[in-house]
């Protein structure tokens, strides 16, 4: 049962959404907390005690992101083939911005000069800004559909350029999507530090968050207007069939996006639990004293709101503009019964031990960053 | 198919990331080892200078994974950007690696690494040395299943192309993960990281030695990577992974072009020391022989034989012939889906498929391929020989040369104090040999792979994404400044802190006791020099 086809792909579906959802969650603290650095930390040492709240853990935390590329390659081949080269000069742009971060952070503080420091700051505020709006920017396109084709060998054709990325409804969800970010970096700011960055944090995180909560309505209301078109398959769908993408045929229609929650309006619960997450960390902000809440909640409205996106777009994964029929499906778009079977076995092996050794080192390395604790650290960033 | 100037600049920009990457990951999987090594004998004898040791090469090992992690993530995401097709066409077979890789090891090292430079202070001693064994661990992990990937590109064993879905497709995990190939490739290429972390503790205390400075320290990190040094280097040359070439016809035409052996000797072959490789006229002149030394290494025996690259192209021949009936029986299952009479022909000739497809070269349809087009792309299963007999021969040396040393090392620490100034000068210019011998060695393996990226599966010229001679540009020019820069930033500071040596940790203050013996300055009263 578990391991017919269908249940894996509906598994490998979520497990998907999962790996995003724990990589906006985790490492999304760590870019939010790099991006408003600069701007909540005034002097070196304020700096330093941002940096460092993220220090011991950014790094397991970008794995959820390196994990999610080598999942989405072993359990949908087909949709890694194809964004990654379609999307393939934005891709560029977050290797960059993500090689400058480990380095930044290891070699920013090994040398005093104010200008070597100040120039890494800025490769850290671009190593935390520039992927959330990439990614948002992505997952808009995702929805609006991109312009690709298949050859008979089943060859990728990608017919986009970087600009053609650069869609309205693209740039509208890279905006909320570094909104979010910078919410939840500043309610993990709040939570480790404390005195005037923690205040600054708390004024920063009350707008972000709020912004957040305007964005997500309008969003909202975007699809419901039916201002931006979906898409809806129209012929059958062999949920155990083979991952043969051209086998099918859909349509783009108004208001297709909203078929998911009329059809089943229970899954509003989705995107009203993102309402919830991002409303109570506005509140969180305000009221203080309630630093893990306001973590919990921010988390929370950034998980929901990714899960909106998948909820929505159902059984749509990557639609098609040029070519409707040959949209990736997750009925058509996984590896084989086996490959997912395989890899179901490793997540359930080893996924419950990433997350206890996580929460292990989050646990020692609990309590606030202070400027004595670095002065006195020999190994702090 | 893709534009052969794509596939070319394709190949180029991920030979620059990969071995660029692969600068920092031998050093990585050597130094965890030697650390945790140090470590614990610092937990069982309570001596704080192991702790110190443990310490400061942990500042270098930092210095060394933040560069180590950061071209990685290249690493992972290169094959769907510039190899769009590859990763469709065996996403299925070769994902999976990569994915255990990350949850298995990936996870384990990032997570323990945050842990080990900021626990000091917060576990206990065991705790502390659990972690960094954790690291490790991790990373040796992470090397298992990277190497079992790319074993499956050598020897693509548990797989076969389903028409059904266009692609290839695991039939046998199991197969895939116990890979003969990949469990040659793992065992030597963690030995050679092994090495790596070895020559570079041994040269950098060598360097300490000869200024007379941290003694203690020096010594003692000397005397633990000689030790370490001689039985890596043993592994890495007596499991060297030339027996995995017995295996395959590719691998075994690699073997061909490394020893530049044309014809099929009487088992067991001589060994060409050296001499001049032809590739026109397809011979090697001025060629120095041992009898039977290739026999013993290439097959562990006396009386099978290695086929020489005239015989083996023969043969590809025959395989792609047989390769247009597969090729044939696809173009029918495309027509009729349900067509037994074609999937029958197919599941018969599947194996051969591969090699049907090297004819795309020359024809748009393999089907009208002539005889000398057939002919040509035979001879294109031979690999470059003249470059891979010679990088070979270079690697060979580099690892017979660094195994002198270890032994000449291990010799002297228990004879002579103090050692001998060749000695530690020789250490200390030994420490690029390594890092030549392990990018030499890939390129052996790669290059020599060629023209398959999927060996019998996939040539490597149909494998890469439809993108603009302008995207490409873009990166290659991306990733060479951005490289470059970081290279420079990464020596420098490499050279900071090695030459302000132990004093780069602080916490000194714990570490008197123990310290200042034998005429040592402690590190306490000795800031950057």
């Amino acid at each position: 049962m578990l391991f017919d086809y269908e249940v894996l792909r509906l598994i490998w579906w979520a497990l998907l959404g999962i790996l995003l959802i724990g990589f906006a969650v985790t490492d999304g603290f760590d870019m939010g907390a790099a991006a408003l650095m600069p701007f909540i930390g005034k002097r070196d040492e304020e700096r330093r005690v941002i940096i460092n709240t993220v220090g011991p853990v950014w790094e397991g935390n970008q794995v959820w992101f390196i994990l999610g590329g080598g999942a989405i390659f072993a359990a949908w081949p087909a949709l890694y083939a194809l964004s990654f080269s379609g999307f393939y000069l934005a891709m560029f742009i977050v290797l960059f911005a993500l090689i400058l971060r480990p380095v930044a952070f290891k070699y920013r503080s090994k040398r005093d000069g104010a200008k070597w420091r100040r120039n890494w700051d800025w490769a850290l505020f671009i190593s935390g800004a520039v992927p959330p709006v990439i990614f948002g920017v992505a997952v808009g396109n995702a929805m609006v559909g991109v312009p690709f084709y298949y050859t008979d060998e089943l060859r990728p054709m990608y017919e986009g350029t970087l600009f053609g990325l650069l869609n309205p409804a693209a740039l509208f969800c890279g905006i909320v999507s570094i909104a979010m970010i910078l919410m939840h970096g500043a309610a993990w700011i709040v939570l480790k530090t404390e005195g005037e960055i923690a205040a600054r944090a708390r004024r920063i995180g009350f707008y972000a968050a709020l912004a957040s909560v305007v964005l997500f309505a309008l969003g909202g209301a975007i699809l419901s207007f039916g201002w931006l078109g979906g898409y809806v398959l129209t012929s059958t769908a062999d949920w155990a069939g083979p991952s043969y993408p051209l086998a099918k045929s859909v349509e783009v229609a108004r208001g297709a996006w909203l078929a998911n929650y009329m059809n089943v309006p229970l899954l509003a619960i989705v995107p009203a639990l993102g309402f919830i997450g991002l409303a109570g960390a506005a509140v969180g902000f305000k009221t203080g004293g309630v630093e893990r809440l306001t973590l919990l909640a921010s988390g929370t409205g950034v998980a929901f709101i990714i899960a909106t996106v998948g909820v929505t777009m159902f059984p749509f994964i990557l639609p098609s503009t040029i070519m409707p029929d040959h949209s990736l499906m997750v009925f058509d778009a996984s590896s084989s019964r086996n490959t997912l079977r395989n890899m179901l076995i490793s997540v359930i092996i080893f996924l419950p031990l990433i997350l206890g050794y996580t929460a292990w080192v989050f646990h020692v390395m609990r309590g606030k960053v202070t400027e004595d604790g670095i002065a006195k650290s020999s190994h702090a960033y | 198919m893709p534009d052969p100037l794509i596939v070319d600049l394709s190949r180029l920009q991920f030979a620059l990331t990969a071995m660029y990457h692969f600068l920092f990951v031998p050093l990585t999987l050597g130094l965890s080892i030697l650390i945790a090594m140090m470590e614990t004998v610092y937990v069982m004898t309570g001596k704080p200078i192991w702790r110190e040791m443990t310490k400061f090469w942990g500042v270098l090992f930092g210095i060394n994974f933040a560069l180590g992690v950061a071209t990685g993530i290249t690493m992972e995401f290169q094959f769907g950007m510039n190899w769009a097709f590859y990763s469709h066409y065996v996403g299925d077979v070769f994902g999976a690696p990569l994915a255990i890789e990350g949850l298995m090891a990936f996870f384990l090292e990032a997570t323990f690494v945050g842990l080990f430079f900021f626990g000091w202070d917060r576990l206990k001693p065991v705790t502390h040395m659990t972690v960094t064994w954790l690291m490790a661990l991790g990373t040796n992990f992470s090397a298992l299943w990277i190497l079992i990937a790319n074993g499956w590109m050598q020897n693509p064993v548990g797989s076969a192309f389903n028409p059904d879905t266009m692609r290839m497709e695991v039939t046998d995990f199991m197969a895939v993960l116990f890979n003969p190939v990949a469990q040659a490739k793992f065992v030597h290429t963690v030995s050679a990281g092994y090495v790596t972390g070895a020559v570079f503790v041994l040269g950098i205390s060598a360097f300490y030695m000869l200024r007379g400075r941290h003694m203690q320290l020096a010594k003692r990190s000397f005397a633990i990577a000689a030790a370490f040094g001689v039985a890596s280097t043993l592994s890495v040359i007596v499991l060297g992974d030339e027996s995995g070439y017995a295996i395959t016809d590719h691998q075994k035409m690699k073997l061909a072009a490394m020893e530049a052996m044309w014809e099929t000797e009487e088992a067991p072959a001589s060994f060409t020391i050296i001499g001049l490789p032809d590739m026109e006229a397809r011979e090697t002149h001025l060629a120095i022989h041992v009898p039977w030394v290739m026999g013993l290494i290439g097959t562990r025996s006396f009386d099978t034989q290695i086929p020489g690259i005239y015989d083996l192209v023969d043969h590809a021949e025959d395989r792609i012939r047989n390769g247009l009936y597969a090729w044939d029986a696809l173009e029918a299952i495309k027509a009729d889906r349900a067509s037994p009479a074609a999937r029958e022909q197919f599941a018969q000739y599947q194996d051969d498929l591969g090699y049907a497809k090297l004819l795309l070269k020359y024809t748009e349809d393999p089907m009208a391929a002539t005889e000398e087009q057939i002919r040509a792309a035979a001879w294109d299963t031979v690999p470059h020989v003249p470059s891979l007999f010679f990088t070979f021969r270079v690697m060979v040396l580099s690892g017979v040369l660094l195994l002198g040393l270890f032994v000449a090392a291990l010799w002297m620490i228990s004879r002579e104090d103090p050692l001998p100034r060749w000695l530690l000068h020789l250490s200390v210019w030994s420490i690029p040999v390594p890092w030549i011998a392990m990018e030499i060695g890939w390129f052996v393996a790669e290059f020599g792979r060629q023209p398959w990226v999927i060996e019998g599966v996939l040539p490597t010229f149909l494998a890469a994404s439809n993108l603009t001679l302008l995207d490409i540009a873009i990166t290659i020019t991306g990733f060479t400044l951005v490289y470059g820069i970081l290279a420079v930033i990464e020596v420098r500071l490499m050279l900071a802190a090695i030459s302000k040596g132990p004093a780069v940790v602080d916490a000194i203050d714990d570490l008197v006791p123990g310290m200042g013996e034998g005429g040592n300055r402690t590190p306490a009263l000795t800031p950057a020099e």
